[in-house]
């Protein structure tokens, strides 16, 4: 294993009855990299996310984190308490549909603050500042800190879940199809919302998306995934660009030109 | 006090059930604030009425104890002088109104306004033990959060109570850390008599009966009640005195008089106010003592 890598998880292996979910799946990440798991529905990207942040237990293979102590541990050996604070606070997760992360009883203020409340932060004028300078880093107008989450567009929910995603400086974020359900000019924006806040506070990224082209713009590793099997990894342009596995050339091939 | 009951066990429950309730708050006092499930029985009232609190007040009471039991702070309401009556015909015990003579009080939403002593138990009734119900749906969820101590949950409702109001809004059930361990909801009791719990000499125990659930706090053991540090926790109260007694520091109830906007405050602890009165303090709307 790389001394340097962030997470690695190796021998990977999950069945849901007699389907694989996942097959002897190697991943490393660094830290401040982005990562992209492509695949066709089906083949096991977001299963592979959920075991690598721990949220699903797999049948063979281990998971490493190194904390920010420099320590790797075993994510999947770790105490419930100690990975809930994890993914409370080193750690992030986006959904696809905001509406699973977010509460929607509760102000946007109110969301983007519970990590900090969480955390123990007990100072209503700092989580109030905090949250709108975060509101204000996802391009939301500050005025909008006490509105509820169902009056926000489709596209302002994702950038909200992403505020209060970030509001704890995480070091890794695990995002299952960010852009998913939105349309074009909105996926655009929030593609180079993401881009460039990932860059500026060197978050590592695990995307789960089925868009080659959203992995070409947010990665810089690619990893290519069928019937639960890794049948391809590299740099993304790489791998995009001249792709070896018949199955990357079929998915590489098949993207519509606008 | 009339002689006890034929054909019922002493205190109405059985002594298996009485057994099982020990049990349930023995562990609950090792655990303060944690919610110790039990097996609640069928009582002789309806759910809402105090299930809870008279079956931990039958699990408690022995033959030399003396019952106060008080709603909304008065020793003279329905619901007081039925259980009162209940506990007296089935257990036979000596009752009294006086916080001062009781060893034993069974409460709907107050703390009596006079300190209780190390010899005295209260005993609370409890509608809902869990303060996250508002908040989080999902009972499998919250007891996981109380296992993992994770309350920023709660934080959120008080953060939205101030970004909305300018403060926090709960009146009443305001919910405590018990022993910097676990949330615990009071009880509908007054913010008011939040901080009398904070270090009270007297043994509290908590009986939900709809809900199964039974907790406590032992003796001297620290209750805060949650807040920010810009923010902090503040005790509600009527700004008025007291027009019986002249009191203005007790938790005072508003009592509509007429049809004209004619209102009386009053204090809440009906015991409290009898004993002042009979001291001689006189309220504003009051009638000296010697001329009644």
């Amino acid at each position: 294993m790389n001394d340097e890598s962030l997470l690695s998880a190796r021998g990977l292996s999950l069945h849901f009855g007699a389907i694989p979910a996942l097959v002897d799946v190697d991943v490393d990440l660094w830290p401040g990299e982005v990562l992209a798991i492509v695949g066709e529905s089906g083949s096991g990207k977001t299963t592979l996310l959920n075991v690598l942040s721990g949220r699903m237990a797999a049948d063979a293979g281990v998971v490493w984190y190194r904390d920010p102590a420099g320590r790797l541990v075993d994510v999947h050996a770790m105490p419930a308490p100690a990975l809930r604070t994890l993914h409370r606070s080193d750690w992030g997760f986006v959904h696809q549909n905001p509406r699973d992360n977010l509460r929607m009883a509760v102000s946007a203020g109110g969301n983007v603050g519970e990590r900090l409340m969480a955390q123990g932060a007990r100072h209503y004028a700092n989580i109030r500042a905090e949250a709108m300078r975060w509101l204000e880093e996802v391009e939301i107008d500050a005025d909008r800190i006490d509105d509820l989450p169902r009056t926000f567009s489709g596209g302002m929910l994702q950038r909200l879940q992403i505020a209060r995603t970030l509001v704890t400086h995480p070091r890794l974020v695990f995002m299952d199809e960010p852009t998913g359900g939105l349309d074009v000019s909105v996926q655009a924006r929030l593609l180079d919302l993401i881009r460039s806040l990932v860059a500026r506070f060197s978050i590592a990224v695990v995307l789960v998306t089925h868009d080659i082209a959203v992995a070409r713009l947010l990665a810089q590793r690619i990893v290519v995934m069928q019937r639960g099997r890794v049948v391809e990894t590299g740099l993304t342009d790489q791998v995009l660009d001249d792709p070896q596995h018949p199955y990357t050339q079929l998915l590489v091939s098949s993207v519509l030109q606008a | 006090m009339s002689a006890r009951m034929q054909g019922y066990n002493f205190a109405y429950l059985d002594e298996q059930t009485k057994r099982m309730i020990r049990r349930a708050l023995l562990k609950a006092v090792a655990i303060p604030g944690h919610q110790v499930p039990f097996g609640s029985r069928e009582m002789p009232l309806p759910y809402g009425w105090g299930t809870g609190g008279i079956q931990v007040t039958a699990s408690v009471l022995g033959a030399n104890d003396v019952l106060k039991v008080i709603d909304q702070g008065a020793d003279d309401t329905t619901n007081a002088v039925s259980i009162r009556r209940f506990f007296a015909r089935t257990a036979g015990v000596a009752t009294t109104t006086h916080t001062d003579a009781a060893t034993v009080i069974q409460t709907r939403h107050r703390i009596p306004e006079k300190q209780l002593r190390e010899d005295q138990i209260i005993v609370y009734q409890v509608p809902q033990p869990e303060p996250l119900f508002r908040l989080e749906p999902s009972r499998a969820e919250t007891r996981r959060m109380h296992g993992l101590s994770d309350y920023g949950l709660m934080h959120v409702k008080l953060y939205e109570d101030i970004a909305r109001f300018g403060q926090v809004s709960i009146s009443y059930d305001y919910p405590v850390m018990v022993n910097h361990r676990y949330l615990m909801s009071p009880s509908p009791i007054p913010s008011f008599d939040n901080p009398k719990m904070h270090m009270m000499p007297a043994l509290q125990l908590f009986g939900a009966g709809r809900e199964k659930r039974i907790y406590a706090i032992p003796p001297y053991t620290d209750v805060r009640s949650l807040d920010f540090d810009d923010h902090p926790f503040r005790a509600t109260r009527a700004p008025h005195a007291c027009g019986l007694c002249g009191a203005t520091d007790s938790y005072l109830d508003e009592v509509v008089t007429d049809d004209r906007g004619g209102r009386l405050f009053v204090c809440s602890d009906t015991d409290h106010c009898t004993e002042r009165r009979e001291t001689g303090c006189v309220g504003a709307e009051g009638v000296p003592e010697a001329a009644e």
